[in-house]
């Protein structure tokens, strides 16, 4: 299977500290490749390695076949027209409107005339159905209707990769399974592969087909799904079971 | 313009991943159909098709290996583009990815034109003219009328806001705004004397630089000044605040605990303001003076001993009592002012900077215009 991400050997030590140390995995195309782990364990500096936004140190990051630690900063401004980027609380611009924010990558990253960009907003806030919140502002929108704009923007250049910072968090369970569906939705019709770090065990469930467990820093499971359910690793029982608990309540 | 007839074979469009030839009213894509090359394709063919006078038309998908959602939003701007002009246009061919596609982004992603309207203008003024009314003025004036009742209700009552509030708004809105108030009245009254001695020197009258001066100072630039730069420091800082408030949802957070925002957030601002607005006025008048007195003395060689002399005489208890009512009307239109912007904030970050500065050029406009007033009723 064609790799859309390959993470070999990377390392991140702040102020004497280890965050990661000596990470590897992958992720592949067409699936969604879920990164979980408590609180600390190192997911949030991993992604914004994955992103480049954080200079590389040792090790490497291929992303869609490109290795990211050498790359200038105007390769990688053309490396992120190819990822979109689904932030946790959405990361809208609250002075623009639905449709501005929308419209943001298609205005820097295309030369499409405005007409056609208005047209291809509007598409794609069909496709997260909300193509009557155009002229809204982020601030007179739910929670739910947020995460919607917030998709409907990191798809809008129809990136072959997705990354996605905790969508859920925030959500009610009947907004979190729309989320849900909606990305699988995307995947499916669009082809993205998707990236996604998230603590909601029903999401994990519902998504994803590869799981890579973080803990302290280090992998320690990488693997489909349903091994990763059925694993015998501790750490990553108690993680399933804290949070099958948790949801229970 | 006569139609120009170049229904010929011929290629419009050549990029790195997408070429376009047109021939016998069809329009052949072939290679992929992505963003970077939609908008280009758009342009490329509205262009070729301006000056051809068809009935009808094909695009041929036959050799497209792959298309995006700009790809397929472009093909039906195109279609929508023409169709005026155009009966019969189609899209045929493609494989069954490129099929799959436009199905999914086929969706009607048209806008549509606001109708012209006749009365545009006529609308347009009256919306604006009630609004005002109803949402500006009246909103105002509920505000005012809510401020003033919790002001007097609240008046010897002390638990109703935080304790110590009173101070530290007194602080906030007075003390810390005595330096600059000072520094530009004198700076004021120093260049209002420099610049009319020469004129007093050339008609002996070198002592009504003291008139000048005090009357000048005391009844109108004093107070003025004193307003409109607390209205500028302390305006935007009352709307911002309360704005952010509105944002953060801390307003609603004190209407949830019971508490009114108005007698919570204004009151204490107002009181701070009707205290401390008359001593800054006072220290305005008496820095302006001061500034006054020294350009007389040193351009007309008029002596402290002599001015204050001679200020003794020319100076009338109805000047403090001027002094002392516009500081009163300044601190309920600055307080007012403040919060009544501050309350109407919109749209989060962007929302707070629009109304802060809707309040300040609002708050000097309406002490401008009261000062005026006033200066003609107690003239």
């Amino acid at each position: 299977m064609e790799k859309v991400i390959h993470v070999q050997g990377l390392s991140v030590t702040i102020d004497d500290t280890n965050i990661l140390s000596d990470l590897s995995f992958s992720a592949f195309k067409g699936e969604v490749t879920v990164i979980i782990g408590g609180s600390g364990s190192g997911k949030t500096t991993l992604l914004r390695h994955l992103l480049g936004l954080n200079p590389i140190e040792q090790g490497y990051v291929y992303v869609l076949d490109r290795d990211i630690s050498g790359l200038s900063e105007e390769e990688m401004q053309v490396m992120y027209h190819q990822m979109g980027v689904f932030y946790q609380d959405g990361a809208l611009m609250t002075s623009m409107t639905v449709g501005e924010n929308v419209a943001m990558p298609l205005i820097h990253q295309s030369n499409l005339p405005k007409a056609l960009v208005n047209d291809v907003v509007m598409m794609k806030l069909g496709l997260v159905n909300l193509k009557d919140a155009r002229d809204l502002y982020p601030s007179q929108l739910s929670g739910g209707m947020l995460k919607r704009v917030a998709l409907a923007r990191a798809i809008a250049m129809d990136p072959p990769l997705l990354f996605c910072d905790e969508p859920g968090a925030g959500l009610d369970p009947v907004s979190l399974k729309s989320l849900d569906h909606l990305i699988l939705n995307l995947k499916d019709l669009l082809g993205i592969s998707i990236v996604l770090i998230t603590h909601e065990v029903s999401s994990i469930i519902r998504v994803a087909d590869r799981i890579v467990f973080l803990d302290k820093g280090k992998v320690i499971f990488e693997g489909k799904l349903k091994e990763a359910l059925s694993s015998e690793i501790q750490e990553l029982r108690d993680f399933f079971s804290v949070l099958r608990s948790e949801h229970a309540k | 313009m006569k139609p120009v007839n170049r229904n010929r074979e011929r290629n419009i469009l050549e990029t790195q991943n997408t070429s376009c030839r047109f021939e016998n009213n069809i329009l052949f894509i072939t290679g992929q159909l992505k963003v970077n090359d939609a908008g280009d394709l758009v342009k490329a063919v509205l262009k070729e098709l301006r000056l051809l006078n068809l009935t009808e038309f094909t695009i041929n998908l036959e050799g497209l290996d792959d298309i995006d959602s700009a790809g397929v939003t472009s093909l039906f701007y195109i279609k929508r583009k023409l169709s005026a002009k155009i009966p019969d246009i189609s899209i045929e061919g493609g494989n069954e990815a490129v099929k799959k596609k436009i199905e999914l982004f086929s969706s009607d992603t048209s806008i549509e034109d606001k109708a012209d309207s006749d009365f545009e203008i006529t609308e347009a003024v009256g919306r604006g003219t009630y609004t005002f009314f109803t949402s500006y003025l009246y909103g105002f004036l509920l505000l005012a009328a809510d401020t003033l009742y919790w002001a007097v209700a609240d008046l010897f009552r002390t638990k109703t806001t935080r304790e110590g509030e009173f101070v530290n708004q007194s602080v906030n809105i007075g003390v810390n705004a005595a330096l600059i108030i000072i520094v530009m009245s004198f700076a004021i009254g120093f260049v209002m004397a420099v610049q009319s001695a020469q004129y007093l020197r050339e008609f002996g009258a070198d002592i009504y630089i003291v008139d000048l001066i005090v009357i000048g100072i005391m009844s109108q630039m004093g107070p003025l000044i004193a307003g409109v730069l607390i209205a500028g420091r302390s305006g935007s800082s009352i709307a911002a605040e309360v704005a952010t408030m509105r944002v953060t949802a801390e307003l609603d957070a004190l209407k949830t605990m019971g508490l009114n925002p108005v007698r919570y957030v204004v009151v204490p601002k107002l009181y701070a303001s009707l205290f401390t607005i008359p001593l800054l006025i006072i220290l305005s008048n008496v820095s302006g003076i001061a500034g006054g007195a020294t350009a007389a003395y040193s351009s007309l060689n008029v002596t402290p001993e002599i001015f204050i002399n001679r200020m003794e005489s020319v100076m009338q208890n109805k000047d403090l009592l001027t002094a002392f009512v516009k500081s009163q009307v300044y601190a309920a239109i600055i307080v007012l002012t403040g919060s009544f912007y501050g309350f109407r904030v919109e749209k989060g970050a962007e929302g707070v900077g629009k109304v802060t500065t809707q309040a300040v050029v609002v708050s000097i406009s309406l002490v401008i215009l009261a000062d005026s007033l006033m200066a003609v009723i107690f003239y």
